[in-house]
């Protein structure tokens, strides 16, 4: 009798990585990632406030450390072993090859056991995912940049780029609102930003206290204070999802084209690799097709803000 | 594709070999339902005996057994402050006896969400590779509407299907293992008579379907239909509890949650299918929930299933098999929904008729 067993055998599954060393931003991401992790050490935690922290991590491997390259925007899945993983966007600068910064908020399962992580502690990463800013495309241009509360983790990954580029960007600007004085995040940074990146930044508060002494009210009362070169500019916009109805609605008003705005979405993915479906907004993947999309797009997404 | 005919007992008899020697799936009834009608499932068979070769269609379809309730992604083991990551893609090789053409249609969806894309899910092309599938026609339900969405006959994805011709089984042979199996076993080349008793049976199949769905052109009346009161009222019915999407043969969104074993020493990381229709299944960190409503999830599923998402290249999903309308508690099924929707908006008095005189 014949051998009725129809196994095929050692059907090898390699995923190792294989890398396009320039992502292209036009293109998905190229980068293939395995559901093996990269190996992280926390080296540095930087307290921001009483519910955000600042980590740095670094790479154990050092092959990995090389591999991993990701673009202003792009985000990661923080795997915390043990209690699971979480979509992070990545804040620190793409030229840093050294170190990954994470600005967390501490608001679910996995945030909460990372806040308890201490210098030292092994995490994993996924990634980088999505798409990024099309920093190439805004060379030539001004560049306004908007970030509401923890909407400034985004938005320091083009900021650093900016710093790394300044000559190729006109005039650069940044505003940048929180709720209360106390929440305003990498204060000790802004002098640095304002003076070596030569961003003219801005910063307004809801609800000021008694020791603030800038400007008080809603992000968009800032535009009243300086005009905008609407054909030459493009938009960056990160913040909670009320933000971006505001501020895109006004820079519309104001006359910058729909597809030179840029806004990154909030969804809590699961895999990052476009198969879970728990990021779905419309009929696009935020993980695959975002989280950066330019405003355009997000209009024609039903639900997205 | 190889084109042979067998005898209903040799074919059995084929059946039962490849059953002893491998893990294998068939429907076997595991119930009666409240009408005094059999409950079939796809369920583990040791020998011929153990399968309903008649059945009707199965409560569950045969997604579980690519795509796993549970499924294991990945493992970490600890030790002294630090952390070991395993990832097995290894699957077991199994058999899966009498799926029906929308179930195979079904996989065949499957493979290309899992498989095209920048990123291929390993565990899945493990399971597909090692996957043996013996498909079987049937004579619809009357509540079946594979026609409607074209998926009631199925050309490739199998690897044996068997067209039941009287006495024989009209085989296509659609893989090289499949056909060396065969070889052991009687199998005849068609004659004229074998050719035409498969037409007839096919036409049979094909003017057997009661319920149709209109479905050309959905997209776009979804698109235009996005805040259609109709969403609210089925809402309104919708019990929010992800049967549908657990009997579905194409739901495949899942979620990933991670758990320490009981000693603490490593934890397994799980991929455990998820229904669009649960509460949460939208919902980011701080609370805020982008689908908040049950009409809202309701219609997200109707979106993925009858608009098509990116992924999928915006086909339509759903294969017409009925199975969430038979599982639904509250009685919401595919055919009443989309009926209201076109109805809706095609009975419609207010929007004006370009030629109002054959109104």
């Amino acid at each position: 009798m014949r051998d009725m067993r129809f196994t095929i055998p050692g059907q090898s599954l390699n995923r190792e990585p294989f890398i396009d060393r320039i992502p292209d931003f036009q293109k998905k991401c190229e980068v293939m990632i395995t559901d093996r992790g990269y190996k992280c050490k926390i080296t540095n935690i930087v307290p921001l406030t009483s519910q955000e922290k600042l980590f740095l991590l670094r790479i154990v491997d050092p092959m990995e450390r090389e591999l991993f390259n990701f673009r202003p925007g792009q985000f990661l899945m923080l795997e915390v072993p043990g209690y699971g993983e979480a979509p992070i966007s990545i804040s620190s600068s793409s030229s840093n090859q050294e170190f990954i910064e994470l600005c967390i908020r501490k608001a679910g399962h996995v945030t909460s056991a990372m806040f308890e992580a201490r210098q030292g502690a092994m995490v994993s990463i996924r990634g980088p995912f999505g798409t990024s800013f099309p920093m190439e495309a805004m060379r030539g241009y001004d560049v306004l940049m908007v970030a509401g509360g923890l909407g400034i983790a985004p938005i320091r990954a083009p900021l650093f780029w900016i710093g790394n580029h300044r000559d190729w960007y006109k005039d650069v600007r940044m505003l940048y609102g929180a709720k209360e004085p106390s929440q305003l995040l990498f204060n000790y940074q802004f002098e640095e930003w304002k003076k070596v990146s030569n961003v003219n930044l801005m910063t307004i508060v809801e609800h000021p206290d008694d020791s603030w002494k800038g400007r008080s009210g809603m992000i968009t009362a800032l535009f009243d204070e300086f005009t905008i070169d609407q054909d030459n500019t493009f938009a960056i916009v990160c913040g909670p999802p009320v933000m971006f109805k505001f501020v895109c609605s006004h820079l519309d008003r104001l006359g910058i084209p729909m597809n030179r705005m840029f806004v990154s979405l909030e969804r809590r993915m699961h895999c990052g690799m476009g198969k879970c479906c728990r990021c779905m907004v419309g009929s696009t993947f935020t993980c695959l097709d975002g989280p950066v999309f330019d405003y355009w797009s997000v209009m024609n997404l039903k639900e997205a803000i | 594709m190889i084109y042979k005919v067998i005898s209903k007992p040799e074919f059995r008899a084929f059946v039962d070999a490849l059953v002893s020697a491998n893990t294998s799936y068939g429907p076997r009834q595991v119930d009666t339902s409240s009408q005094g009608e059999p409950i079939y499932q796809f369920m583990p068979v040791t020998s011929v005996s153990d399968i309903a070769f008649d059945y009707t269609v199965t409560a569950s379809s045969a997604k579980h057994l690519l795509m796993p309730f549970r499924d294991e992604l990945s493992r970490f083991s600890f030790s002294n402050g630090d952390w070991k990551q395993q990832v097995d893609y290894e699957a077991q090789p199994i058999v899966l006896i009498g799926l029906r053409p929308c179930d195979i249609s079904a996989i065949n969806t499957l493979d290309e969400v899992m498989l095209k894309g920048p990123y291929p899910s390993p565990y899945y092309l493990a399971r597909r590779k090692n996957t043996f599938i013996i498909g079987m026609d049937h004579l619809p339900l009357p509540d079946c509407f594979c026609k409607s969405m074209n998926r009631h006959t199925v050309n490739h994805g199998f690897s044996l299907f068997c067209s039941d011709i009287g006495d024989r089984y009209y085989l296509a042979i659609n893989s090289a293992k499949a056909f060396s199996c065969l070889k052991e076993f009687r199998i005849e080349e068609p004659s004229d008579e074998d050719n035409c008793l498969l037409i007839e049976r096919r036409k049979l199949i094909k003017h057997s379907f009661e319920t149709n769905i209109e479905v050309s052109g959905l997209p776009v009346f979804l698109d235009i239909e996005f805040d259609s009161p109709i969403w609210q009222k089925w809402g309104n019915k919708c019990l929010s509890c992800g049967s549908c999407a657990m009997v579905c043969p194409t739901c495949y969104c899942y979620s990933v949650e991670e758990q320490f074993d009981l000693d603490l020493k490593g934890s397994s990381r799980e991929s455990h299918l998820y229904s669009c229709n649960l509460i949460d299944f939208a919902q980011v960190a701080g609370g805020h929930n982008f689908r908040p409503r049950n009409g809202d999830r309701l219609k997200y599923r109707y979106y993925h299933h009858y608009r098509g998402f990116a992924a999928n290249d915006n086909h339509q999903i759903c294969v017409g098999c009925n199975r969430c309308g038979r599982a639904c508690l509250a009685g919401i099924n595919p055919k009443d929904v989309i009926n209201d929707l076109r109805l809706e908006r095609e009975s419609c008095v207010t929007c004006v008729s370009p030629f109002p005189d054959k109104a």
